[in-house]
């Protein structure tokens, strides 16, 4: 039994933990403890703060004094830098620092088990896999916990990881293995927005009745330093009280808090450069921090026209080597406020071409830096799924677009009102323009923290207290099953999608078994096209759908693979299996083979070395 | 500085030592010179001896302050710059810096209070009995109290201090590093 609920938010570019003693057996309303997390801010400095950056440092074996890498559970430590000044330093030194390792765990593009991290590193550089990378966050919490409350150890209590709403299958089961080999064997996954909108939940108390009543959808806008996720949720009643159920989710947009700051840096770069200032790296950076202070002094102020921008000589001269500059209201909203959150009409899908082709090997950063873009194009796509489904939770008749009644933001990017207030005036422009009514904002979220907090709080809810958000998984899930026809030379043979996981799986619960047959051969590896859909409510197991290439509404998840074990002398027999999907109790999906009238049963899995 | 293992510097180990060299130094002419180089006053040792840190070792924590407030703000480089050449406007635009760093790392280190809750320049009166810690007198200091006088600055008391922990490992002379980019 477990002492503790403990919520943590692995997030792109920050991690905070935060902690719900269970005995105490009641919300802690806006009091959502936070875990202080010990981290080298300094060669040979330790401070504790609540956000450890994700950020690690390989360094060389002569860049530190013997001892100075030492931890407060750790004093021998003498590599692998995580936090601050894993941070700070390596934005010195590029080609050692594995930054957003996140956005690596789900790029398929790439063979997330091998050592690709940094990127581009030269080769005497030390790398390691992406999931080597969140393994050593998680590593550094679960020792930070462990040397706080050595009586509780972190693998014996109630971990809740919390992952973008956005993950896939192949992501989610990486989280997993990332926290298996930190040493946490036991651990729940929470999509973010939902633990967003769960902290807001424990903040609130009874008192968020009288902000959302049934019928009311929830729009949860989570732009985080990396990533943008949406997700609704609907208010509904169910036996006399309020039921929440996530109803979608959006596709995983890698644009975030982080791609802004840049952006003006890089505004404010280009004058300089007219003025014949140049600036190296280590000055681009203290630019960019820079921008943001100026940007957030702007966004505070309404009244103010400009804020200085400050980059410091780098030299001991400080007054003689500094630049100055300034950001002025017009370019902020220019820069930032239009070209991140641009007054588009709903119909203005983004502009990106979807990856196809040929494996992209860098980040597949977000083409279009328009977030709003994005949330039309997510909400439009949803109403035309939900209008087809049967039993849609949120009626779309007559609707373009999904309407959401109420809007909750998350991720620091939301701490400027401007933005806020962006995104309601662009989403009620719609909503009006659509014969709806304005939605609001549910106020009061803490911007930085709730992600973990509310991961916590879920800790708890899972005990059976509160009220859960249910919802299953955001997908359905497929397999792909060639065609047989004859060979044509240039021709693949058209690939048909079997569903194996219907949407809206709940945790806990297996599908039916489709009662199409495969043949394996024992002995050796057999191999799936594995494909997902956010938009194909309704297809029950079974169901086939015709030619994957022209379907634009799956998208080709890491594929799957598993070898029937050879036993006595089968090895080389044909064996008739049927494929079952399992939705674990922590979240992720399971694909198992069942012998044919018999009793074998083999696991198959997830394959993320490489998307071919 | 690595301690020798206390075996190696028992009173039974320095006489095995010591027989040793005896016998050694008889059995072979190699080994003779060895102990003889050993024997000669050391020059110029090839690692110099660590300097010896008592001093610095117990104003560490000041110099950690110091050295924070030069990472997250360049106060020491501010201090140390000779102002006389620079215009106010580039003394102003380089005190940014310094203020934003400094102060952000002075409110995660230092929580502060005024030593008195009144207004400046409010009117107020210095009982019997007062801190003298806390209060000093200026002006007319006269008489017995209770004193009336005006309050000129209100003070500041810490009343929480939190450092960062720095290594042992760690010279605390040094503030800040020099830079040699590659």
């Amino acid at each position: 039994m477990s002492t503790y609920a403990i919520g943590i938010d692995l997030g792109t570019t920050n991690s905070a933990v935060s902690y719900f003693k269970l005995a105490e057996a009641e919300a802690r309303g806006g009091a959502q403890t936070m875990l202080g997390i010990p981290q080298l801010t300094s060669v040979g400095t330790v401070e504790e703060k609540l956000l450890l950056p994700s950020f690690l440092y390989l360094p060389n074996e002569q860049e530190f004094p013997a001892g100075s890498l030492a931890l407060p559970w750790d004093k021998q430590r003498k590599e692998r830098v995580v936090g601050e000044f894993a941070r700070a330093h390596g934005s010195k030194v590029p080609m050692r620092l594995v930054a957003s390792a996140k956005s690596w765990l789900c790029h398929a593009g790439v063979d997330r088990l091998s050592a690709i991290l940094p990127w581009q590193a030269p080769a005497d550089v030390p790398r390691i896999s992406p999931l080597d990378a969140a393994a050593h966050y998680l590593a550094h919490l679960r020792e930070t916990w462990d040397h706080q409350f050595p009586e509780d150890l972190l693998a014996k209590q109630d971990v809740v990881l919390t992952v973008p709403a956005s993950f896939d299958a192949a992501a989610r089961d990486l989280t997993l293995k990332a926290a298996q080999q930190a040493g946490l064997p036991n651990i729940t996954l929470i999509e973010e927005p939902q633990a967003a909108f769960y902290a807001w939940l424990e903040q609130m108390g009874e008192g968020f009745r009288k902000q959302v009543q049934p019928g009311d959808v929830v729009l949860v806008v989570d732009v985080g330093g990396g990533t943008t996720d949406f997700s609704l949720i609907a208010v509904t009643s169910k036996d006399g009280d309020v039921a929440l159920t996530r109803v979608a989710v959006g596709d995983h947009i890698l644009l975030g808090g982080d791609n802004m700051d840049l952006a003006l840096a890089h505004t404010v770069n280009q004058r300089l450069a007219a003025e014949g200032k140049k600036l190296d790296l280590w000055q681009f950076n203290a630019l960019t921090f820079a921008c943001r202070q100026a940007k957030e002094h702007l966004f505070a102020e309404a009244t103010l026209h400009n804020a200085p921008v400050v980059v410091p000589g780098r030299g001991s001269s400080l007054v003689g080597g500094t630049i100055k500059a300034e950001l002025n209201r017009d370019e902020l909203t220019r820069v930032l406020t239009d070209g991140f959150f641009p007054k588009s009409a709903v119909t203005e899908l983004p502009q990106s071409a979807r990856r196809t082709g040929l494996a992209q090997m860098a980040l597949p950063y977000a083409q279009d830096a328009g977030v709003t873009r994005h949330l039309a194009a997510f909400l439009t796509r949803q109403a035309r799924a939900m209008a087809t489904a049967h039993d849609a939770p949120v009626k779309v008749e007559g609707k373009t677009f999904v309407h959401p009644t109420a809007v909750l933001f998350n991720g620091g990017a939301f701490k400027a009102t401007p933005l806020k207030d962006r995104v309601l005036e662009v989403l009620n422009a719609w909503l009006a323009a659509d014969g709806g009514q304005p939605a609001k904002e549910l106020a009061g979220a803490e911007l930085d923290l709730a992600v973990a907090r509310g991961a916590a709080y879920y800790g708890w809810v899972r005990h059976g207290h509160g009220l859960r958000i249910r919802g299953g998984t955001a997908r359905a899930y497929y397999v792909g099953v060639e065609t047989a026809m004859p060979a044509v030379p240039g021709m693949e043979p058209p690939v048909k999608a079997l569903c194996v996981a219907p949407f809206g799986m709940e945790e806990g619960t297996q599908a039916d078994v489709p009662p199409q047959e495969f043949g394996l051969v024992v002995g050796e590896p057999t191999r799936f096209r594995f494909f997902a859909s956010s938009l194909r409510r309704d297809d029950r197991v079974g169901v086939m759908l015709e030619d994957v290439a022209g379907n634009d509404e799956l998208e080709e998840v890491a594929p799957i693979e598993t070898t029937l074990p050879a036993q006595h002398d089968n090895e080389g027999k044909l064996v008739p299996v049927n494929l079952q999907a399992v939705v674990t109790e922590i979240g992720t999906l399971e694909l198992r083979c069942l012998e044919k009238g018999g009793p074998g049963k083999w696991k198959l899995e997830l394959n993320v070395r490489m998307k071919e | 500085m690595e301690q020798p293992m206390p075996s190696e510097t028992s009173f039974l180990a320095r006489l095995r030592t010591a027989l040793s060299c005896f016998t050694g130094a008889l059995a072979s002419p190699d080994f003779c010179r060895r102990v003889a180089a050993l024997l000669r006053p050391a020059q110029a040792p090839a690692q110099p001896n660590p300097v010896a840190l008592p001093p610095e070792r117990l104003q560490a924590s000041g110099l950690a302050v110091l050295s924070l407030l030069q990472r997250e703000g360049r106060l020491i480089d501010f201090l140390q710059e000779d102002m006389a050449a620079f215009s106010d406007a580039e003394i102003g635009a380089a005190a940014r810096v310094v203020h934003a760093g400094c102060r952000k790392a002075f409110a995660e280190n230092f929580t502060l209070e005024p030593a008195l809750k009144d207004a400046e320049g409010a009117t107020i009166t210095v009982p019997a009995g007062f801190d003298a810690q806390r209060i000093r007198l200026t002006g007319n200091v006269a008489g017995q109290p209770p004193f009336r006088g005006t309050l000129k600055h209100h003070g500041w008391v810490a009343t929480a201090v939190k450092l960062p922990t720095v290594s042992e490992a760690l010279d605390p002379r040094v503030i800040a590093a020099a830079e040699v980019e590659l």
